[in-house]
């Protein structure tokens, strides 16, 4: 150790402890240096983005969905303003309690519970925590008064204008249109649901669904500066929201507005199609709802109620979704198999002797009729069971004895057809290996046996279809042999109403049937509709337009009302719609859905005065 | 002949002004780190008394011209004469440590301050100075009986009974101070650097003892939040909403500065008060953003020729006690900035060091520029014994 005496001169001990100390000092700034460097000089950009991050938040401007208008421009789906009941998490009280008083008589002017608010508020919050979260979308005057009277009896508390869907035309087309709702977890991992954030409205069913994505829009954003705290300091940028694009539909308002109304009160659906390109005119199903209760969150009960059979489940789209044996409407299919598969020629003749017996079971035409040596054409117009019976026996015995079934298939029948709605059924063209396999499984009492096929040919029995796929079958035979693809969707356009695209329909598939096949069976159809004995003559006699159509009246099980079909082809000879209706209890086709058709005609070809009176032909 | 004012300067010597035989570098460097602080505090805090934006920068301003008077003054008193009275300054030490626990005022967990008709006291501040002129006069005394590791130990735990004592209050940085005060006096005094592997020994037992063998015994030395504080460093991610916060925003502060800063206008982080203490612990923080690489860089600097001047009157000092009051002052400056700055920038703990200078606070304004005002009187008076040397 040193001593405290003679200290002038600079000893080499303490010259090496000073700089050791010294040599400390610098090591410590190079390491600064070394530090402040890399922070600032090398990754000082990420920093900054960090530090600009920190300070500006986002709050979502939610854009207004785009219009939804018919084929002349009419609105069908627009937005109106709402007032929503929204919570500022920063104004809350802070206090436990006075926040639960708070949440407490909020539920009590909005009659809900205080902690389903509360479970609200959080679940909101937990996902968007700078944004506000909606209580309630769209509450009436009364709250918004006494939330805008009580301002500092609930802090935090917030009325905000929100656009929610409105359906002006109510009940009519509400299937088509579809619903709104907010998106869920699985729809934002979904790329077509790419761009949509927490909280957004979507599509969910109908055209909103298969649109979505030129409907919806994009959100508008407020950027605002806040500071530690979150307290706002001000607004730095501002996108304006714009809304979604306007489609205009193929659909013919006034026509979807008949068909409704001539369905108003049963069970049923109805589908108007254009027969070379697949655009529909108009597609319903009965009953109705209305599309308004879905525009705020649905109530839990409305939804049940809207689902329930015994309410005829007024949710469910019939025209594509329901799946019903068609009746005689289905001997189109049977005559295109048996003209195509050469079974018969058009002038073929086949004696109708009032029934036939195969394998000891006796098959007989409706009401006994007998109808003597009939072909193709008279077989049609009266709907000569027999006559088709025969088609049915000896097709089973053709070949693999699937000749129906193929072109059953080929025109659409027991497979989806592609129109833009979600939620398309497939139906069923019972085939031998189908019920074989089943028996294989023990899930049905026998095999496969001619008496199905015979069923078939006639439109009973196994067979499961919807109206859209009878249409389509329809529409094919019509048009000269082409499969068309139904849609809904027209084109897209801007506010000032410029196309921005337009939706082509797609290649058709030929078919091939026989320019002479296919005017024989539409000459019988004319026959049914117009000959002295057809069966829907008297329903459309006086119309206008020279319609031609085919009944059925299929039936469903012992004890429940026969389900009544009709599908009519405007104008013969050429023509240009196919209008199928079905009514799942209106009994004989004639009796209720070929005048219901006739309403849905006279709407379509704009016949005034017109009046539909059922038909008195009791045939299938 | 070594004065760089040439003859000018030693003209003045016969009338004798002392003022003339500061260092000027250090003065230099002392009053440029006070124009810093007030500067920074004037862009840094003008929202944050509402409606006296002036508030920090006043305060800050009238500690600065206290201390330089106090400063100023200490220079001309000969440092010598504090050996005497080593007794009574460890005693005073002492007593006003104890004194914050009788009349302290609380603030954020911790009992550090006596309140004064104008500014909070901070006794632990003022320890630390006390302390090296203390134990320096202690150590001397001893140098001349007993052995060399009777007097280590003595020496050690003269610096670990206030240490303890500021521990509790609990002041942990002003506690690391005092122990490194008395590591440098020993160790410039010539201490055996066998005695300091030995200390460091100890040190490390102690702080595994503290960290990880009491709490496992169920026995808290330190609160949590203590604990957490000084590991956060370590994982920063761990947490980022408690104490990972402050250190991620002095970080994101410092590195958004870039090369030339953000300027005071744009620095988000300060103005939107997203770091925290901005004028006291994490105001290195706000230089860097807003004055960026360059600002921060002067800075440290300042601090740079600060510790020069201290080890080169370390070595200039007329006695050994000077040498060793200086060493004291060095190590204290140096810790301080090297633990403040090191936390500002994500390599140090976070203890609650203030800057030296720069953290606005009376307390440790005053008590730094005490400090060098000591270090101004073992450079007078070096110079003074020369010049009489000379003159003879």
């Amino acid at each position: 150790m040193y001593r405290d005496s003679d200290r002038a001169q600079v000893t080499p001990q303490l010259a090496i402890r000073v700089a050791v100390i010294g040599g400390i000092a610098l090591a410590m700034f190079a390491v600064i240096f070394f530090r402040l460097w890399y922070l600032q000089v090398l990754s000082g950009d990420r920093h900054l983005a960090d530090a600009n991050d920190n300070r500006v938040r986002e709050i979502k401007v939610n854009a207004p969905r785009g219009e939804i208008v018919d084929r002349n421009g009419r609105v069908l789906v627009d937005n109106r303003p709402g007032l929503a009941l929204k919570v500022t998490p920063d104004k809350l009280p802070e206090d436990e309690a006075e926040r639960g008083q708070l949440y407490a008589r909020l539920a009590e002017v909005l009659g809900t519970k205080d902690s389903i608010i509360r479970r609200r508020v959080r679940d909101q919050l937990k996902l968007l925590p700078f944004s506000t979260a909606t209580v309630k979308q769209d509450v009436d005057s009364q709250v918004v008064q006494y939330v805008l009277e009580n301002q500092e009896k609930l802090p935090g508390i917030t009325i905000e204008r929100v656009f929610l869907r409105s359906y002006p035309h109510k009940q009519t087309g509400a299937h088509l249109f579809g619903t709104v709702g907010e998106v869920n977890e699985e729809q934002l991992e979904d790329e077509r649901y790419r761009g949509v954030t927490q909280g957004d409205r979507v599509g969910q069913s109908g055209v909103e669904y298969s649109y979505d994505r030129f409907l919806r829009g994009r959100n508008g954003a407020n950027r605002l500066q806040v500071d530690a705290l979150g307290t706002l300091e001000g607004e730095l940028a501002r996108r304006e929201p714009v809304q979604g694009r306007k489609l205009r539909l193929t659909v013919d308002l006034d026509v979807q507005d008949a068909g409704q109304k001539a369905l108003a009160g049963t069970k049923g659906a109805f589908v108007v199609m254009d027969v070379r390109s697949g655009e529909i005119r108009a597609l319903g199903s009965s009953p109705s709802f209305d599309p308004n209760i879905f525009a705020k969150v649905i109530r839990e009960s409305d939804f049940k109620r809207l689902s329930a059979k015994e309410n005829g489940e007024p949710l469910a789209n019939r025209a594509i979704s329901g799946l019903y044996p068609t009746g005689s409407t289905f001997k189109l299919i049977t005559s295109v198999a048996a003209l195509e598969g050469g079974l018969i020629t058009p002038d073929t003749i086949q004696v109708d002797g009032g029934s036939i017996t195969v394998g000891g079971i006796t098959f007989k035409n409706a009401q006994d009729a007998v109808h003597g040596a009939i072909a193709l054409r008279r077989a049609l117009e009266v709907s000569s069971d027999v006559f088709f019976y025969k088609l049915g026996l000896e097709a089973n015995g053709q070949g693999d004895g699937e000749q129906i079934q193929r072109w059953a298939s080929r025109l659409g029948i027991g497979k989806p057809t592609g129109i833009d709605l979600p939620g398309e059924s497939e139906g069923l063209v019972p085939t031998p290996d189908w019920r074989n396999d089943l028996f294989k499984k023990k899930l049905t009492d026998r095999a496969w046996s001619v008496g199905d096929n015979i069923n078939l040919s006639v439109g009973q029995g196994d067979l499961q279809a919807n109206p859209l796929q009878l249409a389509s079958a329809y529409a094919a035979v019509a048009n000269g042999g082409f499969t068309v693809r139904p849609h809904l969707g027209k084109r897209i356009e801007d506010s000032d109403g410029r196309v921005l695209q337009e939706f082509e329909q797609q290649a058709r598939k030929k078919l091939g049937i026989k320019a002479q096949n296919r005017q024989a069976i539409l000459e019988g159809l004319r026959l049914a509709a117009s000959g002295g004995d057809g069966t829907s003559t008297d329903v459309f006699k006086g119309f206008p337009v020279p319609i031609a159509g085919k009944t059925g009246t299929a039936e469903r099980g012992i004890g429940r009302p026969d389900q009544s079909w009709y599908v009519a082809l405007a104008p013969y000879p050429d023509p240009r719609y196919v209008v199928a209706v079905t009514d799942e209890a209106g009994g004989f086709g004639a009796a209720s859905a070929a005048p219901k058709a006739r309403q849905i005609l006279a709407a379509l070809y704009d016949v005034e005065g017109d009046t539909a009176q059922p038909g008195k032909s009791r045939t299938n | 002949m070594e004065s760089p004012f040439g003859t000018a300067v030693r003209g003045f010597r016969e009338s004798g002004p002392r003022i003339v035989r500061l260092d000027p570098l250090l003065l230099v460097a002392t009053v440029a780190l006070l124009f810093c602080s007030i500067y920074t505090l004037y862009t840094a805090t003008g929202d944050d008394v509402e409606g006296s934006p002036l508030f920090y920068v006043i305060r800050q301003s009238i500690y600065a011209v206290v201390g330089i008077g106090l400063m100023l003054a200490i220079a001309r008193f000969d440092y010598s004469r504090l050996r005497e009275l080593k007794l009574g300054i460890y005693g005073v030490m002492i007593a006003t440590i104890f004194l914050v626990f009788v009349v302290g005022a609380a603030a954020r967990g911790s009992q550090r301050w006596i309140e004064l008709p104008f500014f909070r006291f901070q006794p632990s501040e003022l320890g630390k100075l006390l302390l090296i002129v203390a134990l320096s006069a202690f150590l001397i005394d001893r140098l001349r009986r007993g052995s060399e590791r009777e007097t280590t130990s003595r020496i050690m735990l003269l610096a670990i009974v206030p240490a303890m004592l500021v521990v509790v209050q609990p002041d942990l940085g002003s506690a690391m101070v005092y122990l490194v005060i008395a590591v440098t006096i020993l160790f410039m005094a010539g201490t055996r650097w066998t005695h300091f592997a030995a200390l460091g020994g100890i040190a490390v037992l102690a702080m595994s003892l503290v960290l990880v063998a009491a709490p496992a015994a169920g026995v808290e030395l330190l609160k949590p939040y203590q604990v957490d504080r000084l590991t956060a460093f370590l994982d920063r991610t761990d947490n980022p909403r408690e104490q990972g916060y402050q250190l991620n925003q002095s970080i994101t502060a410092i590195g958004s500065g870039e090369k030339t800063g953000r300027g005071p206008e744009a620095a988000s982080q300060t103005k939107l008060d997203f770091l925290p203490e901005h004028h006291t612990d994490f105001v290195f923080s706000v230089v860097g953003e807003q004055f960026g690489f360059a600002g921060a860089a002067f800075v440290l600097s300042l601090f740079a020729l600060l510790i020069w001047r201290g080890l080169r009157i370390m070595t200039m000092s007329k006695n050994l006690y000077g040498t060793l009051i200086a060493a004291g002052i060095t190590a204290m400056l140096m810790f301080q900035v090297f633990i403040n700055v090191g936390m500002t920038i994500g390599i140090m703990p976070i203890t609650g060091i203030p800057l030296p200078l720069m953290s606005y606070g009376g307390s440790s304004v005053i008590v730094t520029l005490l400090g060098i005002g000591l270090l101004q009187s073992i450079h007078v008076h070096a110079r003074e014994l020369a010049a009489a040397k000379t003159a003879l």
